[in-house]
């Protein structure tokens, strides 16, 4: 069942395109992960998912209702980028609200704190807290009542590597339970391993939306291939594959997807000149990089 | 009903925190003490039981204060929240935007009701200690109290549409300030510079009596002076509660704070977070 679709959504701010034609879905379960640079449009989709602001032109689907609606709310849980709350109340207290907000017990409040790591810092005021601290009670609010879909704009950041693991390990959990979970961030590299599929704007325009697998398919950047040649031999070496010789002992090569066995096939070819080959495939940046500097169709 | 009261109890213990609650208590309870200690000196020469005297006192002060500690409390109700960040996300929740605002209503009206019944009740302590006969004036008094809640309900719902039309915090007090000195204290100057140039001709007989019920805190001046028959003794605009009848001062005192709140409920609703 798809818990969010969007078709042809188009939104516009004065003289910007916020959004353009922006299309996909999410089922349950399902992960995705929403890239794209600072004016990407991310945090503009996520509003306009929510109902905050409305999309000009298109579809949105949330939950089977209308964004917005009382179905929709009902069901669906969001962080914002930066999250505030009021300074002079405690996290437990700014729970509770939340709780009631949802008709939950408010008396939930402590087990979700200790669940994002809050547990000693609940009776402080927010006022005290570091921003990672923060972003941790923004997590506590979006688990309330078991929601359906997830929206995280940002979720990580401020988050030190340690939670932003346990961070993780609570979204795989509420995945498991059937939440489709949408979150957007900066970098490929941060969302690698958590996501089933990866959706990317560039200046309001959807110009990837498949697996890391499949981007990496269809990017086709090329593959680097680093040999360490035998002493005195890197000459040689770099001569025979027509590479180009970094120092005195290491040549590297670059070559299509396609082409790497052939390669490889080559420098195994010659033998004892050839100490060692390390195989660079393109990073996460680059492939990030390729589709957000529009260099996809 | 319980997502308006989880609101209220929230903003309440924020008020409680900013110490505004121990303000607004404060505040009314000072003037009320100087107002005990001024009229001590006024005994019954004026015919008068010294409770409905200080009624009439706390009417004047009322006037004043009880629309600026509304308009205090609620300009920050809808712009703090834009510019803390914290309103995108309660929006998110599954509740309206009129229960969020009744919510917060409810709280600051609470506060209010706390605060002038403090004030109230100090300035008729001293009445009753120094005078037995000053229980007459409980009726006056207790009018005075609902009265002023009910203008103090008013000015909170335009201190809310104020907040959500402005924005920032900054420009909604400057605004509410402007606003006060503009319907407090200009309103009843540039009406008796009205007066004075008509001479008792067509502005005065007809168009002045509107004037006076539009304003809630003239129809709050006018129906409690004339509910107490101390009109007489007032002064200056006060003075003219013949031109309207304390029934027709309390309609438009009974419906101003619906006027309000619908209005900043309107302008809470265009507001994009």
């Amino acid at each position: 069942m798809q818990r969010l679709t969007l078709s042809r959504v188009t939104k516009t701010f004065g003289a910007t395109q916020a959004l353009r034609d922006v299309g996909f879905s999410l089922a349950a379960g399902e992960r995705v992960a929403l890239l794209g640079h600072n004016g990407a449009g991310k945090s503009t989709l996520m509003k306009v998912v929510l109902g905050l602001i409305a999309a000009d032109a298109g579809e949105v689907s949330v939950l089977g209702a209308a964004p917005g609606s009382r179905a929709a709310r009902m069901g669906t849980a969001y962080l914002p980028e930066n999250v505030a709350f009021h300074p002079a109340l405690t996290g437990a207290e700014q729970i509770s609200y939340y709780l009631r907000l949802r008709g939950e017990d408010p008396a939930q409040a402590l087990a979700l704190l200790a669940r994002v790591g809050l547990a000693d810092a609940a009776r402080r005021r927010i006022g005290t807290y570091s921003k990672g601290m923060r972003q941790r009670v923004g997590l506590a609010q979006a688990l309330i009542g078991r929601p359906r879909l997830l929206l995280l704009d940002e979720p990580t950041s401020g988050l030190d590597p340690v939670s932003r693991n346990t961070f993780y390990a609570i979204l795989d959990g509420l995945a498991a339970e059937g939440a489709a979970i949408l979150h957007s961030s900066h970098a490929l590299t941060e969302v690698e391993a958590r996501t089933d599929r990866i959706v990317i704007l560039s200046q309001g325009a959807m110009v990837a939306n498949d697996t890391l697998a499949a981007l990496r398919r269809q990017a086709a950047l090329p593959v680097q291939l680093q040999i360490t040649a035998r002493a005195g031999a890197a000459d040689a070496v770099a001569a025979e594959l027509a590479g180009r010789r970094c120092n005195g002992v290491r040549v590297d090569l670059s070559c299509t997807p396609a082409d790497k066995l052939a390669r490889l096939g080559q420098i195994a070819g010659l033998g004892a000149l050839v100490e060692d080959v390390e195989v660079l495939p393109p990073s996460l940046d680059d492939i990030y990089s390729h589709f957000s500097n529009g260099a996809a169709p | 009903m319980k997502r308006i009261l989880a609101t209220t109890a929230t903003e309440f213990r924020i008020a409680l925190r900013n110490r505004w609650v121990a303000i607004a208590i404060a505040v009314m309870a000072l003037f009320a003490l100087v107002l005990a200690a001024a009229g001590s000196g006024a005994t019954g020469t004026l015919g008068a039981d010294r409770l409905s005297v200080t009624v009439a006192s706390l009417t004047s002060l009322a006037v004043y204060l009880v629309p600026l500690l509304a308009l205090l409390m609620s300009f920050d109700a809808v712009a703090g929240e834009v510019e803390r960040g914290t309103l995108a996300l309660v929006l998110t929740y599954p509740v309206s935007r009129a229960a969020l605002l009744a919510g917060k209503f409810v709280a600051h009206l609470a506060i209010l009701a706390l605060a002038v019944g403090v004030g109230y009740g100090i300035a008729a302590l001293a009445a009753l200690l120094s005078e037995a006969q000053a229980v007459a004036g409980l009726a006056a008094l207790w009018r005075l109290y609902w009265s002023s809640l009910v203008l103090g309900a008013s000015f909170l719902g335009i201190g809310y549409a104020i907040s959500a039309w402005a924005r920032r915090p900054g420009a909604a007090a400057g605004l509410v300030v402007g606003l006060w000195l503009a319907l407090i204290v200009l309103y009843d100057l540039g009406l008796l510079a009205a007066l004075v140039a008509d001479g008792g001709g067509l502005f005065t007989r007809h168009v002045f009596p509107w004037l006076l019920a539009g304003n809630p805190a003239d129809a709050f001046r006018l129906f409690n002076l004339a509910a107490s028959g101390a009109g007489a003794a007032a002064a200056g605009v006060a003075g003219a509660t013949a031109a309207l009848p304390a029934a027709q001062a309390l309609v438009s005192l009974a419906l101003w704070p619906f006027a309000a709140f619908a209005l900043a409920l309107a302008a809470f609703r265009r507001l994009l977070p």
